[in-house]
């Protein structure tokens, strides 16, 4: 066969931009980049030009985050972006201040009454709806009854059950009557107030409602384009004053690595950054002048649990062993790479429930050694794993998929395990399956898992015997009959003092018995970038006092 | 012509209704139900509230009682609501679906646009530099990962050069714009991720075209065509190509579903709110209905494009016929 040898010209023209763009990449692939230079430890601050004093109103402020809302209506909204914005656009009666204190948002004070049976809340008079309507009494009773409606399907009707009445005293005083004294109600009424003059009558699952909400909270909902943006606008007349940052722009990057690269070039103004990203990758002086980063404890932790029906972790003996065999320094050095501490017990040290007196034990893997063989548990046939009635020490862990530091974890585990003689297995599996099949079943030796807690010590659902049926959180079948008593008590006890003590009791229980291996509190790391001025670090985090939050003339970047 | 056509229409029904059967039963097998991610691991979240929820939804009637509620409603062309955001489920899909044909329809064109001269070319010119050069560009295209590329595209366009914006489809203030800075601006936005789609699929579409063009071009009518002193252009375009092009009908009838179906990693790198993502967002949180309804219109569309594919055969190539 011949080749032809005339060229086809028409054809090859754009043949010389796919070869341009290949040399451009391979280019691009050998040099170092622009902004990747290492800077010198001493560093530059996020912003070192004077700034004026006076706060001024103006500019948007944008964050990015991997998932869009779900329904704006407040007690149906679960997942954290739809709370995010929930929390924006509405407020509870109460709320947490920066000291992780309770005070009133709504509410402008309350009080208990009838031996903690009762808590009566006085409302503030001048809040009005987004829609100019003057909040009352009555949105908080269309708010309950909404709750504990039974063709709701909101997950928060927990608490709300144990509210024997509530009666509305007149529009701006209402009084609630528990079945028992509980202390945890409280918290409760965090949760925010819907309108009664809009939504009563409506259902609450079809409403248009849930895609163009009214609240009371310091920004106005706009507009939201699925999947893409939510929009937010300041609210004027907000009964605290009106917040200086005029635009709240909530943007869905679902790929934190294109999130990464939307934050460098200024496509968004906040994100939360992994441990990688904050200690290597921002390490760079053009970042460190265009953002400021804050690390503040997240309240949560991640633990191994242990199924306390299986024979092995049944011996109390033996899980403290193993919690002396598994250096959580090296873990939290290892996966988080420096940016989180080690956990003591269900309270984190912001708490005020944390106890002080309980120090992390030691990593002693020869103590683990000898008390493993106090249980029985020795390497008889010398092959290097522990045995006892002749099986060896072996167990797997569970976790689940998409969690890389959650897998590391389990990894370090295992190998400091194996140094010991306790041979591990570790199994991944995707979250809906390892929730239900595994973690519900009760189909497990350990899993590795994470609490989100609330600022609320109660942790009654969590390790009272009574919660182990199928599905609910008491899952490694924990049974303590004084932590039983101590967690009813803790429920009654409205006062702080009496409250601390026995919370402190239970902390010191729950390491000591070790029914968890608590591993560690991740910090979080967040980047935002250095126009926006009044931030302050609290051990609730940043983003508590947003309405303070302000951009200085000249640096604002968008305009309306 | 119309009566098979027609016929054809006819058969699609049990074809479907297989579909939906098979698919409505490998839904429901994975373990998990569309409360669970609802609630997540909130302490907060009692036992009763989740059983509450189950029992709204009907998750805790039979598998087959809940198939017959689903084809029931789908036989009055109600998808039903999603059970994450309880907004019907035709609703959803109109939304995000407009995007992704928009960007598989430029992509595909760019994909066929540059893949059939390259194949030509390559052919014409068998073992040439050209032939060469081009088969490996485009298979380094097709093996490289496209969140790689597109993470790669996004830092040198986006973030080193600037001149292309990172990521989404608009920009923030894209409502002050005029209309003709609103087009400019979405093109702009549409560039990478078009880029990305196309780079991978025209190794593919390249190739085929090539090896079509060669089995044609060693066909004895064209070299009775050169034989007779036809110019090479002639030969080549007017001869060949007609049939050498009956290959890449098929392709083309079978990408057709790939328009809806959107793809997910594209569409999570460049923040589009695409049917990719719709779909595998579904599936994370057991979004029963959306998975449905997005399984029942690709496998239709699927159905309809073999359908076009072997019609446009009849028209491309008259040795093709129907047959009783």
């Amino acid at each position: 066969m011949r080749n032809p040898t005339r060229s086809l010209q028409s054809n090859i023209q754009k043949i010389p931009l796919f070869f341009i763009i290949a040399v451009f990449f391979l280019l691009y692939l050998t040099t170092p980049s622009a902004n990747g230079d290492r800077s010198s430890p001493d560093t530059i601050l996020p912003d070192e030009r004077p700034v004026p004093a006076e706060p001024v109103y103006g500019d948007a402020f944008v964050v990015g985050q991997i998932g869009d809302a779900r329904t704006l209506v407040p007690i149906l909204a679960s997942d954290s972006p739809s709370s995010y914005i929930v929390a924006l656009v509405f407020n509870g009666l109460l709320k947490y201040d920066k000291n992780v204190e309770l005070i009133g948002d709504l509410a402008e004070s309350w009080t208990i009454e009838d031996d903690g049976l009762s808590i009566v809340f006085f409302l503030r008079r001048n809040v009005k709806w987004h829609d100019g309507h003057p909040f009352t009494a009555k949105d908080v009773e269309f708010t309950y009854k909404s709750i504990i409606d039974p063709n709701v399907p909101t997950p928060y009707s927990g608490d709300f059950k144990m509210i024997k009445t509530l009666a509305v005293i007149d529009d701006y005083t209402v009084k609630i009557t528990y079945k028992e004294p509980f202390a945890p109600g409280l918290t409760s009424w965090g949760m925010p107030i819907m309108p009664k003059h809009i939504l009563e009558g409506q259902d609450l699952l079809t409403t248009d409602f849930a895609r163009n909400p009214i609240g009371t909270g310091p920004y106005k909902f706009k507009r939201w384009k699925t999947g893409e943006r939510i929009d937010l606008v300041s609210n004027h007349e907000y009964f605290r004053h009106r917040p200086y940052i005029d635009r709240y722009i909530y943007r869905v990057i679902p790929d934190t690595a294109t999130m990464f690269l939307e934050l460098k070039t200024g496509g968004i103004d906040e994100m939360g950054l992994t441990p990688l990203q904050f200690t290597r990758q921002t390490d760079t002086a053009f970042f460190k002048k265009r953002f400021q980063k804050f690390k503040y404890p997240s309240f949560g932790y991640t633990f191994l649990a242990y199924n306390l029906k299986d024979e092995k972790f049944m011996d109390k003996n033996v899980r403290q062993a193993l919690n002396y065999a598994v250096d959580k320094n090296e873990i939290i050095d290892g996966v988080l790479l420096g940016q989180g501490r080690v956990c003591t017990g269900q309270f984190v040290p912001e708490s005020w429930a944390f106890n002080k007196d309980v120090k992390p034990w030691p990593y002693d893997p020869k103590k683990a050694k000898v008390m493993l063989k106090e249980s029985g548990w020795q390497d008889t046939d010398r092959d290097g794993w522990l045995d006892k009635n002749g099986k060896i020490f072996e167990f797997t862990i569970l976790t689940n998929q998409g969690n890389e530091t959650r897998r590391q974890t389990a990894e370090i585990m295992q190998r400091r395990l194996r140094d010991i003689g306790v041979k591990v297995n570790i199994r991944i599996l995707e979250w809906s399956v390892f929730l239900n099949e595994f973690v519900n079943k009760k189909r497990f030796e350990a899993i590795i898992l994470g609490w989100g807690l609330g600022r609320e010590p109660d942790c009654f659902d969590i390790f009272h015997s009574s919660k182990t049926k199928e599905g609910e959180f008491n899952f490694i079948s924990y049974s303590n009959s004084e932590i039983d008593r101590l967690l009813i008590e803790g429920r009654r006890t409205f006062d702080r003092e009496k409250r601390k003590e026995i919370y402190n009791r239970i902390h010191e229980i729950l390491y000591t018995d070790q029914p968890y291996m608590f591993l560690y509190i991740p910090d979080s790391l967040v980047a935002v970038d250095s126009r926006f001025q009044g931030i302050e670090v609290s051990p609730i985090g940043i983003g508590y006092n947003f309405i303070d939050w302000w951009v200085p003339k000249a640096r604002q970047r968008y305009r309306y | 012509m119309l009566k098979y056509i027609l016929k054809r229409l006819l058969h699609m029904i049990p074809i479907l209704l297989g579909i939906t059967l098979i698919s409505f039963a490998v839904i429901h097998l994975a373990p998990g139900k569309p409360t669970d991610l609802m609630l997540q691991l909130n302490p907060k979240v009692d036992f009763e509230a989740r059983e509450k929820l189950n029992r709204i939804y009907g998750f805790d009637k039979p598998l087959y009682v809940q198939y017959l509620n689903w084809m029931k409603k789908l036989s009055r062309l109600d998808f039903g609501k999603s059970f994450i955001d309880n907004r019907p489920v035709i609703e959803k899909i109109r939304e995000r679906l407009p995007i992704t044909i928009f960007i598989n329809v430029l992509a595909m064109t760019t994909i066929f646009l540059l893949s059939i001269p390259i194949g030509i070319k390559s052919a014409v010119r068998r073992g040439s530099v050209f032939d060469k050069t081009t088969t490996v560009f485009v298979f380094l295209g097709f093996a490289a990962p496209s969140f790689w590329l597109g993470l790669l595209l996004m830092s040198f366009f986006g973030v080193r050069l600037g001149i292309l914006p990172v990521s989404g489809i608009a920009s923030l203030d894209f409502e002050n714009f005029s209309t003709l800075g609103k087009i400019a601006d979405v093109s702009k936005h549409l560039i990478l991720p078009v880029a990305v789609a196309s780079i991978g699929g025209l190794a593919g579409v390249s190739r085929y075209m090539r090896q079509s063009m060669l089995n044609v071009i060693s066909q004895d009518y064209i070299k009775t065509a050169r034989a007779k002193g036809l110019p090479e252009k002639t030969v080549i375009y007017k001869h060949a190509l007609r049939n050498a092009l009956l290959p890449i009908i098929t392709i083309l009838g079978l990408s057709i579903p790939g328009l809806i179906s959107g793809s997910v990693i594209l569409e999570t790198i460049f923040s589009i709110p695409g049917m990719g993502r719709l779909m595998v967002e579904s599936v994370f949180t057991r979004d029963y209905n959306v998975i449905m309804a997005g399984l029942v219109i690709s496998a239709l569309l699927t159905l309809i494009g073999n359908l076009i594919a072997d019609i446009a055969y009849v028209h491309a190539d008259p040795r093709i016929r129907y047959k009783r």
